[in-house]
């Protein structure tokens, strides 16, 4: 076995796989068609979120949500397409990594929002704040 | 003369090609891996890839912060200007296709490297910084003309945490330039040398990861920022 091939040879049995290296062998011409394919989905979904911001269709409050929706759609096109992050056996580390990584994000990011939403909700109004002064 | 005891011999792991021991009997044989550490470490290439990975991870969970930052002071403008009266959102747009046309190329260099093929992964990995120059050419007009309208990162916390969080994307692309600058140095000085490799494959992972976060920047921050008020959760 040489050292050379090991790199790009893709998945052998068994073994793991590193993100960003694609699977089962295949020919140069089927890789260009995922990337290709990727990158049309991806423009598509580009496309549609400044389409649906700028079209009167969608209810308007629920504009905010099919955005988000259309960004977390996006982000799964460029995990698959681009950085070759699939639901192989090889794959399963890289997946509970990412995984980890998607449950602190949410924590994070949903958590500041619910504690702040929530400080600034039993706050009083800061005129009512300066007369508490003695 | 041995002084093993005996039974040993089948416990210890027999020589692998890189003294890992992972795989005795070639590339395509299954690996005699027991688990608790039998095999020995797993081979480079996954060590590199996902020691990268996890680098990664943890600077999207820091992008997220900045972002959960973006979203609680995004109404504290101080009387300043809100993001609707600020944004253009062809620039974004434009900006966008940049990123997104760059990831692409980006690939087209794996590929490339992959068939060792010097001409196509420098055209590609130029067309990639080119595309990544203008898109930072762009944001950085862009807040040239943001702070020449008195809308700098010192105007209210809403622009704090707007620059704060595009800004610090903006840093990374420009290191990823700068890195993509030395990956086309050293394929061309030094070939496709396994090493260097390993180097291309974390400088792809870094910029494909860069522009899954400007996906969230471009639909959070300029898409629904700019919503009008009423409509805002």
């Amino acid at each position: 076995m040489s050292s050379e091939h090991d790199f790009d040879a893709g998945s052998n049995v068994g073994e793991d796989r590193p993100p960003g290296s694609a699977g089962r062998e295949r020919t140069l011409r089927q890789e260009v068609l995922g990337y290709a394919l990727g990158l049309a989905l991806a423009v598509g979904l580009t496309a549609a979120s400044f389409w649906v911001r700028g079209t009167d269709l969608v209810y308007g409050p629920g504009l905010a949500m099919a955005l988000l929706v259309l960004a977390v759609a996006q982000m799964g096109i460029h995990l698959v397409f681009f950085l070759h992050i699939t639901t192989d056996p090889d794959n399963e580390n890289n997946v509970l990594a990412l995984a980890f990584g998607v449950l602190i994000v949410c924590l994070i990011v949903f958590g500041s929002l619910w504690v702040m939403e929530h400080l600034n909700h039993n706050m009083a109004p800061m005129r009512e704040l300066m007369q508490m002064q003695p | 003369m041995s002084t093993e005891a005996p039974g040993t011999a089948a416990l210890r792991a027999p020589p692998g090609p890189h003294q890992s021991g992972a795989r005795p009997a070639g590339a395509h044989a299954p690996p005699q891996v027991t688990g608790h550490g039998a095999g020995g470490p797993a081979p480079k290439r996954i060590i590199v890839g996902y020691g990268f990975w996890i680098f990664l991870l943890s600077d999207v969970i820091m992008f997220s912060s900045f972002f959960a930052a973006y979203a609680v002071l995004f109404k504290n403008t101080a009387g300043g200007p809100a993001a609707e009266q600020l944004f253009d959102l062809h620039n974004t747009a434009v900006e966008t296709g940049c990123l997104l046309a760059s990831t692409f190329t980006c690939g087209m260099a794996s590929l490339a490297v992959g068939q060792r093929s010097q001409k196509w992964t420098q055209l590609a990995l130029l067309a990639t910084g080119l595309l990544g120059l203008a898109f930072i050419t762009l944001e950085v007009r862009e807040f040239v003309s943001l702070i020449a309208r008195g809308a700098g990162p010192s105007r209210s916390a809403f622009l704090s945490s707007f620059f704060t969080l595009v800004g610090c994307h903006g840093v990374h692309v420009s290191a990823g330039l700068l890195w993509l600058g030395t990956m086309m140095a050293q394929f061309y000085a030094k070939g496709f040398r396994q090493d260097i490799r390993y180097r291309f494959l974390c400088f792809s992972l870094f910029w494909h990861a860069l522009d899954i976060i400007w996906v969230g920047i471009f639909s959070l921050v300029y898409l629904v920022g700019t919503l009008p008020p009423e409509l805002l959760p």
